[in-house]
């Protein structure tokens, strides 16, 4: 992103679109609407803010996962570059439909049947279907507000086993608290390769947390873990509850490890930064002039301090 | 303005450099506004006269040159340049010698400096700052961090002295950023930036030194465990309430 020096040139509407992009596109999590209003008042300028929301947007929503309600209390449906069939358009496998979007306004317009052509073939469905039922319990379970769905990103229409396939599934928890200065959101996105000729599946998992107190400051947590495991090519029942196992058991680990991170800050980590008290567990001395030259000498002749 | 400080809370600390250059460019009719009041991570020259580093602030700066708090010099030399006067120097050289102490007490290492400069009031101010490097590869004793950068700007202005007493103002602002990486648990950082006020009347009995050392002792103290025990407390705490351990499940209402 462009440096720019202020002279005495005004900025392209071109470079002012790629600085309201930026913003956007690195708001925090929940807050991009918050941003947008801030940035229409610094740019002054709607024309160039409503071209930079319609590129930002759709990029951050698939970013972060976003999740949005569908007409007639239908289910949700997740904005993923997976579930992707064109720029407002998404797939929901669970209930083969098909949304479309208003990206800026975050909200879903409509709401169509697919079309078999978008949908999986049986085969592959049998497989996704029991996945996503065995998933959504899981983050039922797990989560108290989260969302989740598999979609199918290669091989959707092998029609019978002797063909590999590979499924993204997609986790999504937010919670938004803008009245207590509080914001956050967990990804996992999950992707599992059935290999049909080692008759394995091999499962990668890439979780993302942030996290963003801003009462009086502004503190944000960014942390990211990948995993791996492995399973075998069984019936699609068993393959639904091996590969919720192992998210299961990956994602509890984890946020085992995230506190672990948190609780050893006082003394470890944050301690390398700086101390909670001097070694002499005592405050400085600053009345305490004699000591310093003390200190100094003693600090020279050692060669610290320097 | 206001518009341009909300999106400066709301942005990454780690992107707030980019995040002033861009407002700066939008907004050039408020850039020194921008300027004093967004803080962003401490630059470092080397006094070459001495041999040490001196941090760069607008309370050293004069056009693009910096005076270094060691030998009292611009870098680069700079003709008709303000310093302060030789009694205050004489307070600012001590500050250096005695802060550099409190700061190898507390930071293990780092780089700090102490400038000061008359004010309209009889009063002085003091400015007093601190950058520390606690990645492994700076000077992080027990390596534990992958990237870890504390800067403490502190800014005392003192009051003429009246009956004895003298008043400080004290504005201080931290900005931290640490990350752990390791195989079994990824990338883990934090990162944030606050500001707080604190104001005393004090005896200059024991002198400035003394009483504007003790409060930014204090002041520092608190935001540290302030940093650890809310800011990151409460990210914790999110964490928690976005996926609950496995133990809080069972108790959980459904919601």
């Amino acid at each position: 992103m462009a440096e720019e020096e202020c002279n005495d040139t005004d900025l392209s509407e071109k470079q002012k679109k790629e600085i309201a992009k930026w913003f956007l596109l690195n708001s925090p999590a929940g807050e991009i609407q918050y941003v947008a209003q801030d940035l229409r008042s610094v740019l002054n300028d709607d024309k160039v803010y409503e071209e930079a929301a319609l590129e930002a947007f759709p990029l951050y929503n698939k970013s972060h996962l976003i999740c949005l309600e569908l007409p007639y209390r239908s289910g949700d449906v997740l904005l993923t570059s997976y579930n992707e069939l064109n720029g407002n358009e998404f797939l929901d496998p669970r209930t083969a439909q098909v949304a479309m979007v208003d990206h800026v306004k975050q909200v879903c317009t409509e709401v169509r049947p697919a079309a078999d052509e978008e949908l999986a073939s049986p085969y592959v469905e049998d497989f996704r279907c029991a996945l996503d039922a065995e998933i959504l319990k899981y983050v039922g379970e797990a989560y108290p507000k989260g969302f989740c769905s598999v979609y199918c990103d290669k091989g959707k229409d092998m029609e019978g086993p002797g063909s590999d396939f590979e499924f993204v599934i997609v986790i999504s928890a937010a919670k938004n608290s803008p009245q207590n200065f509080c914001n956050g959101s967990w990804r996992s996105i999950w992707n599992v390769e059935f290999k049909d000729d080692v008759q394995m599946l091999e499962v990668k998992g890439k979780l993302q947390v942030v996290a963003h107190y801003f009462e009086e400051g502004n503190v944000q947590l960014d942390a990211e873990h990948e995993c791996k495991d492995a399973t075998m090519f069984q019936a699609p029942d068993d393959c639904a509850v091996s590969i919720a196992n192992i998210i299961r058991h990956h994602e509890a680990e984890y946020l085992a490890s995230l506190e672990a991170s948190y609780s050893n800050l006082p003394d470890t980590t944050f301690k390398d930064l700086r101390r909670k008290l001097p070694v002499t567990r005592t405050l400085f001395p600053w009345h305490n002039t004699l000591q310093f030259s003390l200190t100094k000498d003693i600090q020279n002749e050692l060669g610290i301090g320097k | 303005m206001e518009a341009a400080m909300g999106l400066m809370r709301r942005i990454h600390p780690k992107q707030s450099e980019t995040a002033l250059s861009a407002l700066l460019s939008l907004l050039p009719r408020h850039s020194s506004d921008l300027l004093s009041q967004v803080d962003l991570p401490l630059q470092v020259l080397c006094d070459v006269d001495c041999g040490k580093e001196f941090i760069l602030c607008e309370y050293n700066r004069d056009a693009d040159s910096y005076r270094s708090p060691w030998s009292n010099k611009y870098h680069p030399a700079l003709e008709d340049a303000p310093y302060p006067s030789s009694e205050l120097r004489k307070l600012e050289a001590e500050a250096n010698e005695i802060f550099a102490i409190y700061r190898d007490q507390y930071y293990e290492g780092g780089i700090s400096s102490v400038y000061m400069w008359e004010d309209d009031n009889e009063g002085f101010v003091a400015c007093f700052l601190i950058k520390k490097d606690g990645s492994k590869t700076g000077q992080g004793r027990r390596g534990y961090l992958q990237e870890g950068a504390w800067d403490a700007i502190h800014v005392i202005e003192v009051g003429p002295e009246e009956e004895g007493t003298a008043h400080y103002c004290l504005t201080s602002t931290v900005m931290l950023s640490l990350t752990t990486n390791n195989q079994s648990s990824g990338t883990f950082s934090l990162s944030g930036s606050i500001r707080r006020q604190m104001n005393m009347d004090l005896s200059v009995a024991d002198g400035h030194l003394c009483n504007m050392g003790r409060m930014i002792e204090e002041m520092e103290g608190k935001l540290r465990n302030s940093l650890d025990q809310v800011y990151f407390g409460k990210t914790k705490e999110m964490v928690c309430t976005l996926r609950p351990p496995a133990e809080i499940i069972m108790r959980l209402p459904d919601c």
